[in-house]
């Protein structure tokens, strides 16, 4: 299966109501790639995967599969896959009556069609499962349906709104692995939405991050973490810690708590870095504070200190040391480990 | 020992109710086998009043099947692609649609009657034909089985399972038939059921339109009531009634399969 290269150019699109969902979005998607569209509740993310697979039509722009151009065609004319939320598997059909649907409605011979639903279940690991019903499975063999049923056609495109949403914690990390690994396996150009941002980096070739109907930054999920373009992006993929620098000193910048290394000409009024960056040392630490709360998370523990700041400080500490609340913490930061964001 | 007092005479309360109620259905069956009711059931029982409608009558029994089944098929094929339509419309237009649909039941059934006699009377063929009872009966039953269709497409998530279809390929007139007909299937079901239901037992519109040569069951019924001896109206109840519970009983277990499938 080789991927298209997907286009949309200068797409927008806005509710009856006048509120715009998206404005002017330009975005190229390459072949065999899987983008993630991360972001809040009502950024656009949702109707931007909708306007790929054609189920609202852009007020204004094009969208191209590979040099064509489907701005105008319906969603059952695109030739794309696609997973809904809650799956949207027909009730009245079986596990396989499920996956052949496609089939059948592009007039595939029966013998074709039993040989690719076999294929298709194999790949799911449904095999077993082929007669049962819709209310007869759980909620992970479902999302797999789901999946199944999406690739059969052989589409172009995969498209995936919000695909683990609706599990819990544990099979959703499991399934979010075997999906990594399909969707690696077909080479399919593939266009997930998630509010999740482990989700996105996990399986996301490279993130799209937005916010309020814009695109607030797209990159590789370590270019989205290390070099967040602003502020919404930095708090919205991971915690931070944010300083406000107080004054530029020689060797630093004067913040609450005590002097963080900076090297760069000029002072920033904030800086920020990752609750992983800062550790906890026996002393001559650059910051000081009081231990507000410790939280065991297994591989890692995370601490509050209180550094005089309006918010606490985040810090991930691998460690796993105990302290007591009210005990006096030193930390340090490596220079690099420290940027400026400009909102 | 308050309650238990209170008990009994709700229960005497409760029994007193279904006895007026069913005491005289009870007695229209019997007097329907008995071989003379002035006298009393000690003049014996008899199915000879059975066999004697049905020598006269039975014609009218097979037409009011025959309308009913048609009238079904009928309000099938403008019932659910109407509902269907009104559920995707959902604006001011299709409620007032709705509340038009309802009129016919609400007008009595011999202005409906009158109002087609007046429009399509002149087309002699069609009046004298079992067809012009069949178009006042869908008038009059459409809205029981777009009710119920509608109720179920409300239910079930048949926006994104169209979706879903047309994600895969299909086409709109493929995703009707494919997704929102088996999904409303149990809609559909007790629809049908209450439509044939109704149109057998349907009296104020059949009266108005009927022909000689087109009676229906509850026609033929008006008719020996008043003309045939108390014992053969009875006799003729009695077969009505024999077809019409079944499907009544059939209603029942639907709409309790229905309640069943939402909690699921």
């Amino acid at each position: 299966m080789t991927g298209t290269t997907l286009r949309l150019i200068g797409c927008r699109k806005a509710f009856a109501d006048g509120t715009v969902a998206v404005h002017d979005l330009n975005l190229t998607i390459e072949a065999g790639e899987t983008l993630a569209i991360l972001g809040p509740s009502g950024c656009g993310k949702t109707t931007t995967l909708r306007m790929i697979a054609g189920l609202e039509r852009p007020d204004v722009g094009q969208v191209l599969f590979g040099d064509q151009d489907v701005t105008r065609l319906p969603i059952e004319r695109r030739d794309v896959g696609m997973v809904f939320q809650n799956y949207a598997l027909f009730p009245n059909l079986s596990v396989e009556g499920n996956i052949v649907y496609g089939l059948k409605v592009r007039g595939i011979s029966v013998v074709e069609r039993s040989k690719r639903c076999a294929e298709l279940l194999e790949l799911v690991g449904l095999q077993e499962h082929a007669k049962r019903g819709i209310h007869e499975l759980s909620g992970g063999q479902r999302q797999r349906v789901a999946l199944a049923r999406a690739l059969a056609p052989r589409p172009k495109v995969l498209l995936l709104d919000e695909p683990l949403a609706a599990l819990d914690a544990q099979l959703r990390e499991r399934l979010r692995s075997e999906l990594d690994q399909l969707l690696r396996g077909l080479g399919i150009t593939s266009v997930f939405v998630t509010h999740d941002q482990g989700e996105a980096m996990a399986l996301g070739d490279r993130i799209l991050v937005m916010q309020q109907g814009r695109i607030a930054q797209l990159g590789t999920p370590r270019e989205i973490y290390q070099q967040p373009a602003n502020p919404f992006v930095a708090g919205f993929v991971g915690n931070l810690n944010a300083f406000s620098v107080a004054a530029r000193t020689v060797n630093g910048l004067k913040v609450s708590g005590g002097e963080l290394p900076w090297s760069e000409a000029g002072a920033p009024s904030t800086v920020y870095c990752r609750p992983e960056h800062l550790r906890v040392v026996k002393r001559e630490g650059h910051l000081h504070g009081r231990l507000l709360g410790q939280f065991f998370q297994g591989a890692q523990s995370r601490l509050l200190i209180e550094v005089g700041a309006a918010q606490p400080l985040l810090v991930d500490s691998a460690d796993n040391v105990i302290h007591a609340p009210g005990d006096l913490i030193a930390l340090a930061v490596e220079p690099q480990a420290l940027f400026a964001l400009h909102p | 020992m308050k309650r238990s007092s209170l008990f009994i005479a709700q229960l005497l309360f409760t029994l007193l109710v279904c006895a007026f109620m069913l005491v005289p259905v009870l007695m229209s069956l019997v007097a329907g086998l008995t071989r003379n009711y002035f006298q009393g059931v000690s003049s014996g029982l008899t199915f000879d009043w059975i066999a004697q409608v049905w020598q006269a009558y039975s014609p009218t029994v097979w037409l009011s099947l025959q309308l009913a089944l048609a009238c079904a098929v009928c309000v099938c094929v403008i019932g659910v692609p109407a509902a269907y339509a009104l559920v995707r419309m959902n604006n001011r237009f299709s409620r007032a649609f709705e509340e038009l649909m309802v009129l016919p039941v609400a007008m009595p059934g011999l202005a409906s009657a009158l109002a087609l006699l007046l429009t399509y009377g002149q087309f002699g063929s069609f009046r004298s034909s079992w067809l012009f009872i069949l178009v006042g009966h869908v008038l009059f039953t459409l809205p029981f089985l777009v009710r119920p269709v509608m109720a179920v497409m409300q239910r079930q998530h048949l926006p994104v399972l169209e979706e879903a279809a047309a994600s895969l390929g299909a086409g709109p007139l493929r995703r009707f038939f494919s997704v929102v007909v088996p999904n409303c299937r149990a809609g559909i079901l007790a629809g049908v059921l209450m439509v044939v239901t109704l149109s057998l037992g349907e009296f104020n519109l059949t009266w108005m339109l009927h022909t000689p040569m087109t009676k229906t069951l509850p026609v033929g019924l008006a008719d020996s009531y008043a003309s045939a001896r108390l014992e053969v109206a009875s006799a003729y109840t009695l077969i009505f009634l024999l077809m019409i519970v079944p499907l009544l009983v059939a209603l029942q277990a639907i709409s309790a399969r229905l309640s069943r499938g939402e909690q699921r």
